[in-house]
């Protein structure tokens, strides 16, 4: 049987080619980078998404977090125009960890169940942002030059926003593979009985986990922000649910301790051949929904099976 | 909330009901030549739509001779609405006009001004029927396609070429109703035709990746239309991007705050939408109208705008959507 990953990776590269027969442009160089580029914030959330989901958390606050920072990034372009770009996105991931940090600590410390947790604060982001900015837009004549061009400049053919997605994704599989922190994360979500009789406290990895994927979503809403050039409440409404959906069909499993980088690279790619491919050939919008639905359902049944599989490798052992 | 509203109106009722009983005989004698006051409620205060409105309502209450109330709660709620019409009854106005922020909350207390004579009429956001006589829309799907049609003609270059459109939600009914409106009318522009629509859903990576994609299914497009305030910022964002600024102009529906960056560079050299200050003008010249007993069976002019016809239901369009480019989108940014 082949790998999961493997197989997630047949399945990208056919959905690749049957779109390129259909038409052939989508296979341009030029192309390809802009379906990285608009994968690029995806994957960010849905690498922070996925340390959470390993240690048997999740977040649902990822896109209100994002919209609250950049809101907060938007918000200080506006009144320190000539503070530049490195500084703001500097604050937007400050802001974002700040937020994780107490998605983690209701976790940790009060031992809530982390979906009521994340509902919660998911709205209480979204309920600041419209405190903060009153209800009002900030446009695009409102941000400094510097702060618009930071992720559009290009470096060997990708702009910056590919890149930062590039090399997160690199940390994240060289920390999760070597570093003693990623592997105490599997540990935790994997058997926590098991990693507090080994000496890791499986709450301390959740905080470390909701902590990074809210630093990750505070930088991921500045570069929200000022890839639309538009920063308002509903910025990213229900983006949530597409991270996780690209975390399930990478095949990061929902109960925990599995999953790893590339093939939630991989999940994020599949999302993003799929959503800049359906429009161009044309597809009426109800059927792109149904598709989109169609193969998060199928990655759930891909990870029922894989659940069993190593629970019938855990019996034979036992036997 | 309810039992604070209920005081107030008990209040409002004590305050009036003498007043009322005074009045009634002369209120009904108001005519073309008597100074007629006029309650303008806004949803809140503070906010750059309402100035600009009563800015409009002030230009045409001198001539008309009105003495004009201009109002509103400081937040934009209900309850803060029903104080002030309220408080408009004590004051003994002739007319009542507002832009409800719930349609039905609103109601109970405007009976109660019509039943003291007071005119009642509701502009921008509608009251139920049963709250007023009239509402004055700021225009109609029908002029709002007519109105885009024409902006896509003037932008296509020799009036001829693809146009493509980036709606909101396919379920979206206003959205509908306009892209309905906008193919009626596009059959008086033969050179025009419509290549797709897309669904950005209001929300703008979607409708930033429908429009890349738009671009590329058909890169002899003459004109991008989006009809959504997300979905134009984004379609001009998407151009933008793509280094397309004046060869693809994007037009359509939008607010001057939000494309004026875009207006100045040429992305969107014009759009449309209705004008405040020319509906503070139109509300006020038919609040006074019915005021002094003209009917809103007949069309109420307007003067300057030309007239407005009521429907069935009193409804009225004020008229077409007021077209903004560079020469005055910066008079218009600051105000919405």
């Amino acid at each position: 049987m082949l790998s999961r990953d493997l197989r997630l990776g047949i399945a990208t590269l056919l959905l690749f080619a049957a779109v390129t027969a259909a038409f052939p442009q989508f296979a341009r160089p030029d192309n390809l980078a802009g379906v990285l580029n608009d994968s690029a914030i995806l994957i960010l959330l849905a690498l922070g998404q996925m340390l959470v989901i390993l240690t048997r958390g999740i977040d649902l606050s990822v896109a209100a977090n994002l919209a609250l920072c950049g809101m907060i990034a938007a918000l200080f372009n506006r009144h320190f125009p000539d503070a530049g770009a490195l500084s703001t996105v500097a604050i937007a991931l400050v802001c974002g960890a700040l937020l994780g940090a107490c998605n983690g600590l209701l976790v940790w410390k009060l031992r809530l169940p982390p979906i009521v947790v994340t509902l919660g604060t998911m709205s209480i982001f979204r309920g600041a942002i419209y405190q903060l900015s009153g209800g009002v837009w900030v446009n695009d004549n409102e941000m400094s030059p510097a702060f618009l061009d930071l992720v559009r400049y290009r470096f060997l053919g990708l702009t910056t926003l590919a890149w930062t997605a590039v090399i997160a994704a690199l940390a994240a599989f060289i920390c999760l593979r070597y570093l003693r922190t990623g592997r105490d994360l599997y540990a935790a979500g994997g058997n926590p009985s098991a990693a507090t009789a080994a000496g890791i406290d499986p709450g301390r990895m959740q905080f470390i986990a909701y902590t990074i994927c809210g630093a990750i979503a505070g930088v991921c809403g500045y570069l929200w922000v000022a890839r639309f050039a538009v920063a308002y409440t509903d910025i990213a409404l229900g983006f949530e649910l597409e991270v996780i959906a690209a975390c399930l069909i990478g095949g990061v499993a929902i109960a925990g301790g599995i999953g790893t980088v590339t093939g939630v690279l991989l999940g994020c790619l599949f999302i993003g051949v799929i959503r800049n491919a359906l429009p161009l050939v044309g597809i009426s919008p109800f059927w792109q929904m149904y598709i989109n639905g169609v193969v998060i359902t199928v990655a759930a049944l891909m990870s029922a099976r894989q659940r069993t599989e190593k629970r019938s490798i855990l019996e034979a052992e036992r036997a | 909330m309810t039992r604070r509203g209920l005081s107030f109106a008990a209040l409002a009722l004590a305050m009036a009901l003498p007043a009322a009983l005074i009045g009634c005989g002369s209120r009904d004698a108001t005519n073309a030549s008597e100074r007629v006051r006029i309650g303008i409620v806004a949803k809140s205060l503070g906010n750059g739509f309402f100035d600009a409105v009563h800015k409009g309502a002030a230009e045409a209450a001198g001539p008309l001779d009105v003495d004009l109330i201009f109002t509103g709660p400081t937040t934009p709620t209900a309850e803060g609405q029903i104080e002030v019409v309220n408080a408009l009854i004590a004051q003994r106005v002739d007319a009542i006009a507002i832009s409800a922020n719930d349609p039905d909350a609103v109601v109970p207390a405007l009976q109660r001004a019509a039943q003291r004579g007071i005119k009642v009429i509701s502009y921008d956001s509608a009251v139920a029927e049963a709250g007023r006589v009239a509402h004055l829309a700021p225009s109609s799907d029908q002029l709002i396609g007519e109105t885009v049609a024409q902006l896509a003609a003037e932008l296509a270059p020799g009036g001829k070429g693809k146009i493509a459109v980036v709606s909101a939600t396919p379920t979206s009914t206003n959205q509908n109703a306009w892209l309905a409106q906008l193919k009626q009318a596009l059959t008086a522009h033969p050179g025009l035709e419509l290549a797709a629509v897309a669904y950005g859903d209001d929300v703008s990576d979607k409708s930033y990746r429908e429009t890349t994609a738009l671009l590329q299914q058909h890169p002899d497009l003459a004109v991008m239309i989006s009809l959504s305030s997300v979905g134009i910022v984004a379609a001009a964002r998407a151009v933008e991007d793509r280094g397309l600024t004046g060869k693809l102009p994007v037009t359509g529906l939008g607010l001057p705050s939000e494309l004026a960056g875009y207006v100045k560079r040429g992305v969107v050299p014009k759009f449309a939408i209705w004008n405040p200050i020319d509906l503070g003008y139109a509300t006020t010249q038919i609040a006074a109208r019915i005021a002094r007993g003209e009917s809103i069976s007949q069309p109420i002019s307007i003067e300057r705008l030309g007239s407005v016809t009521f429907d069935a239901n009193g409804v009225g369009a004020m008229g077409k959507p007021f077209v903004y480019d560079a020469r005055n989108i910066d008079e218009f940014a600051g105000v919405f």
